[in-house]
């Protein structure tokens, strides 16, 4: 697939692939897969199981290296940067909400969201962290352990800390994966709620076709390669 | 580190949850610590009282000591000295008590003079030392006085002079040993040893000098300039220094010892630790990827857990030094015994510090090795949470594990002050750990390769339980096999040794010595002792003499050469010398033939001598030998070449004559006997003593009993400290068992939803810890059976038998002790309800 890079790109991903050796035998997960996404587009990346989407957002996000192709993020070249470089980026540019929320257990919900603004040594961490709690819906509920909320406001506090430290980019895996419909609901809301606020450009990786509806892009993966890529795919789904 | 704070907040609010599981794991250094830190807190003082007390105990700023009358040269240089001055008689013999007609072999002190200078003969009643002076009085020591129910007023007899016991005794000046244990002290007036009859030729005696000199006499240099002088002579010169110095060396090999089976604690813990944050950081890989994945370095989430570690392991350092200055006050009194001095106990901060320094180094270090792999967790895990085993090794692991050797080896450099013997032992220690891990990593390959597919499901899955992931077979084995090798070593050492000394009875091996018998005491001696029906085993005449010169030169040209390298013990000492024809049992001929008597007067005196007697004074076959028998200068050359096996009461001589030379010279004669049991032993001493006061009775049992008394008191104080690596290892297995707490309990949980019943459960958990326990505890006593065996063949020398029963017993109880722990820790598994359980555990 040809894809030509614009100015305003904040993901290229040039023929990207990704195989994993087990002993003799290689797996290609993803193969030659190109695209680009403009700041502020909200995309899905759609496809059935083992189609390589979770491999592609790791990729894209700079969690793993690809095999072969280039990932340029936020306009810096990252396949060939050292996982510290790379974690800088993420920290400074990214955000990221998973399906399994991915919350510290001995962290408060308000200490989790501190984390990335406390890595980057900001100040006012706490103010900032307690609002987007408090925009959440979870501000009765700062000092309350992951253990101690339900899914859906775990989720909720996962959304909290992808925000809090204003990313260029957020990357969701299934973010209502593992949530029921009314709860589901609530979650994807906020989630474009804040993704307009903040300007943020959002890829979500999902199995929710509804949920997939509501981005302006669907990339679809078949066999590790990108099968669709436009709005035709939106209306084959519609 | 940039963001350090953050970090140490991150550290301090994640480590919330665990700090309780956490501190466990760091529990297990604490013991290790204790015992190093009481060890060395107990050295320390010890070493302080030795320096305070040396001259209370020595009594004199000088003691000059020969076993034979002090040469006039020597007593020429020590004329030049000021000072006061006293002397001793030291002699063996029997001592005879009418009131209760009995007999017992004393050490009988015969002092002239004001000593001791320093420190005072302890009396009851008190300060009665001096009554020894105004008469024949005698003091006797208190615990035989205890035994014989004596009291003071009541006669001894020494040798053909009878005492009045003047006092009870309770301490003495001078090195005792063994001997003590077997032959209590008894001090009387020097000037009363002619009319005992006892100092005659071939008398087993000591002469001793005493001076007390000016405050700030350099009496070291004055020694040090002529330390030739009496080296030559055979004279032995203690100063003060030299005393600090031997009571320091007497307890250095059993602090070595000490500090080494501490080590062991500490290095067990240490392992414990090792293995807990292991499996730790496994529990923390979701949690770190998290941190990765929100862009945290790796260095970063590796500092969040190191500090957690180096905060907890300090506190258990702490801890442990703490427990270590308290416990250290309970050494002293289980050593009480074989302490010169009651040692005063404080706290010793050199103690702390450096238990504290080495313990938080080696558990940083050993923590480390698994910490590391922290660096290099992928963030990736937050979208995969498979375990991914494709991790290359960390180079920094091989660093970290010379860091643990080289810290090791310098710990015990310091305390050997030897590179060489502190390479040794850390070689042992390398060696040990490292063939307790290959029979864990066989014995887990084993039970994987040749698991029997068809035995019970639940046998089988106990078994499985050894090598699946997160097992902890390498671990537990380690520890509780170590602790086991350091129990069972001590049993199977205590055991040769009294077993090696108790055999010297066994069938018709003598266990009665007689002597100082004169020639004409001879045949009443031989009688008494048919009459008690006792075989006359050996009956053999003793000439004392002195060598003279050897291969043409005198002793004195030989001493002044420089070049050569003689050992002139074999020349100095008195010689006491035997003749007969013929080999003795325990005896082997290596060179030369037994020589016969000579046909004539003329002929030359053919001699066999010991081998290691000819080493000594480089002599060999052929060579001349010249003696002074008591005046008579008697020329000899030797014919054969002996080897001596010392291994039963049967007197053994460096020196033997042809018969036909010494039979006119001034003897005395030496019996060995056999006695059924300790009625007749008792009887025939009592016969022996009241017939002739000069003839010394030794039986083997009370040498066996007083050994048997110093064993038990070595063997307490290295049963406390092995303690310490039995219950490190336990609290290894407690820690490690709770770690694995929620693997088990996932399983459990899964086993009990498809069915399995709870004695199922308990039962394949019971399978898996009773192997675990037997296999430990076998590779322990293993280890101890090499160790013990290689001990008593080249160090000790002894039989190698061993005693079973004991051995049996430390196998069954660190099994029973393995199996009740982990069922304790299965309790909580079987006994709530699955959902309970998790949710109990989650978060």
């Amino acid at each position: 697939m040809e894809y030509e890079a614009a100015k305003d790109d904040i993901l290229q991903v040039e023929n990207l692939s990704k195989t994993y050796r087990s002993g003799s035998n290689d797996l290609t997960v993803l193969q030659n897969v190109s695209f680009a996404i403009n700041a502020g587009e909200s995309v899905s990346i759609v496809g059935p199981s083992g189609s390589g989407k979770t491999t592609l957002l790791g990729l894209c996000a700079g969690l793993d290296k690809p095999t072969e192709g280039r990932v340029k993020l936020c306009g810096k070249h990252i396949v060939n940067l050292t996982e510290d470089q790379r974690a800088a980026i993420r920290n400074e540019s990214v955000g990221f909400i998973f399906q399994n929320f991915q919350l510290i257990p001995t962290l408060t919900a308000l200490e989790n969201v501190m984390i990335p603004l406390e890595l980057q040594g900001a100040s006012g961490v706490k103010k900032i962290s307690s609002d987007l709690l408090e925009r959440v819906g979870l501000g009765e509920r700062l000092d309350h352990y992951p253990s101690q909320l339900s899914g859906g406001e775990q989720q909720r506090v996962s959304l909290a800390r992808a925000f809090c430290n204003a990313p260029k980019i957020l990357f969701a895996d299934e973010p209502t994966g593992n949530l029921d419909e009314d709860t589901s609901h609530g979650v994807e809301s906020l989630l474009f709620d804040l993704n307009k606020e903040k300007g943020t450009t959002l890829i979500i990786v999902t199995h929710d076709l509804e949920l997939a509806q509501k981005t302006n892009r669907i990339i679809k993966l078949r066999g590790g390669h990108v099968v669709e890529d436009n709005s035709t795919v939106k209306a084959e789904i519609q | 580190m940039s963001n350090l704070g953050f970090l140490a907040r991150t550290a301090l609010k994640d480590s919330r949850k665990n700090r309780g599981k956490l501190f466990m794991f760091m529990s297990s250094i604490i013991l290790g610590i204790a015992a190093l830190v009481a060890i060395n807190s107990f050295n320390y003082n010890l070493v302080e009282d030795i320096d305070e007390q040396a001259l209370s105990l020595m009594g004199a700023d000088l003691v000059v000591n020969s076993n034979r009358k002090i040469p006039e040269n020597i007593l020429d240089t020590l004329a030049t000295l000021p000072g006061e001055t006293a002397s001793e008689i030291e002699l063996f013999s029997m001592a005879y008590l009418p009131r209760i007609d009995e007999t017992q072999f004393m050490r009988i002190k015969a002092l002239e003079g004001d000593f001791p200078f320093y420190g005072k003969l302890k009396t009851e009643p008190a300060d009665a030392h001096d009554i020894i002076k105004n008469g024949r009085y005698a003091l006797v020591d208190e615990g035989m006085m205890l035994q014989y129910n004596l009291v003071v007023g009541d006669e001894i007899r020494l040798g053909n002079a009878f005492f009045e016991i003047g006092a009870r005794l309770k301490n003495t000046f001078g090195a005792a040993g063994i001997t003590s244990a077997f032959a209590p002290a008894v001090y009387i007036s020097k000037e009363h040893i002619p009319v005992t009859d006892l100092v005659q030729p071939g008398s087993l005696l000591d002469y001793s000098l005493f001076y007390k000199l000016p405050k700030d006499y350099p009496i070291d240099q004055w020694k040090a300039d002529r330390r030739k002088t009496f080296r030559n002579e055979n004279v032995r010169v203690e100063t003060l220094e030299d005393q600090k110095e031997d009571l320091e060396e007497a307890f250095s090999g059993l602090n070595y010892f000490l500090n080494l089976v501490a080590l062991v604690s500490l290095l067990l813990g240490c392992i414990g630790v090792a293995s807990s944050v292991f499996i730790y950081v496994k529990t923390k890989i979701p949690s770190i990827a998290v941190f990765r994945c929100l862009g945290m370095k790796g260095t970063q989430a590796f500092m969040i857990y190191f500090l957690q570690i180096v905060v907890l392991g300090l506190i258990g350092v702490v801890i442990g030094a703490t427990l270590g200055s308290a416990i250290q006050v309970l050494i002293p009194m289980i050593l009480t015994d074989l302490l010169p001095f009651e040692v005063q106990m404080g706290i010793s901060w050199k103690a702390i510090f450096e238990g504290v320094f080495i313990g938080l180094i080696i558990t940083i270090l050993f923590a480390l090795l698994p910490l590391v792999s922290i660096r290099n967790i992928s963030p990736l895990r937050t979208l995969r949470a498979s375990d991914d085993g494709e991790q290359k090794r960390d180079s920094l692991v091989y660093v970290i594990g010379v860091l643990i050797l080289l810290s090791i080896f310098f710990f015990l450099w310091r305390l050997t002050a030897e590179p060489m013997t502190g390479l040794a032992f850390t070689g042992g220690l390398a060696i040990a750990f490292l063939l307790l891990f290959l029979v864990a990593r066989f014995i887990m390959w084993a039970v994987k390769k040749f698991l029997p597919k068809q035995w019970n499901f639940v046998f089988r899955q106990g078994l499985s339980n050894l090598f699946r992931p997160n097992n902890q077979t390498q671990t537990l084995l380690v520890s509780i096999g170590l602790g086991t090798a350091v129990l069972t070593t001590l049993f199977i050492i205590q055991g040769l040794i009294l077993e090696n000394v108790s055999g010297m009875d066994a069938g018709n091996q003598p266990n009665i010595v007689l002597y100082g018998i004169e020639s004409k005491q001879n045949d009443e001696v031989i009688k008494i002792t048919k009459e008690h029906d006792m075989p006359i085993l050996q009956n053999v005449p003793i000439v004392t003499m002195k060598v003279e010169g050897w291969k043409g030169k005198s002793k004195k040209e030989w001493q002044a050469d420089t070049t050569q390298n003689t050992r002139f013990w074999a020349a100095n000492r008195e010689a006491r010398v035997s003749y007969r024809d013929t080999l003795d049992k325990g005896e082997l001929l290596i060179r030369g033939v037994m020589p016969g008597p000579p046909s004539t007067s003329n002929d030359s005196i053919l001699i066999s001598v010991d081998e290691g007697w000819a080493r000594g004074l480089q002599v060999d076959i052929g060579d001349e030998i010249v003696w002074n028998v008591q005046g008579t200068r008697m020329k000899t050359y030797i014919a054969a070449i002996r080897k001596i096996e010392f291994k039963s009461m049967q007197t053994r001589f460096f020196v033997v004559f042809p018969t036909g030379v010494l039979e006119e010279a001034p003897q005395f004669q030496v019996m060995v006997t056999k006695s059924p049991d300790n009625e007749t032993t008792a009887k025939f001493r009592s016969a022996i003593g009241r017939t002739f006061s000069n003839v010394s009775v030794i039986d083997l049992q009370s040498i066996l009993v007083a050994l048997n008394d110093i064993l038990d008191k070595v063997s307490y104080i290295i049963k406390f400290m092995a303690a310490f690596s039995i219950l490190t290892g336990l609290i290894v297995l407690i820690s490690s068992l709770l770690l694995s707490k929620f693997q088990r309990i996932k399983e459990a949980v899964l086993l009990r939803t498809i069915g399995a019943s709870r004695s199922q459960i308990l039962k394949i958990n019971a399978t898996e810890y009773a192997l675990l326990g037997s296999l430990s505890a076998a590779t322990g006593i293993l280890l101890a059976l090499i160790g013990g065996y290689l001990l008593a063949k080249f160090q000790l020398e002894l039989d190698f038998n061993i005693q079973w029963i004991p051995i049996f017993f430390v196998f069954l109880f660190v099994v029973a002790l393995t199996v009740i722990i982990g069922m304790l820790n299965t309790r909580e598994v079987v006994s709530k309800s699955p959902l309970e359980v998790l949710r109990k555990e989650v978060g």
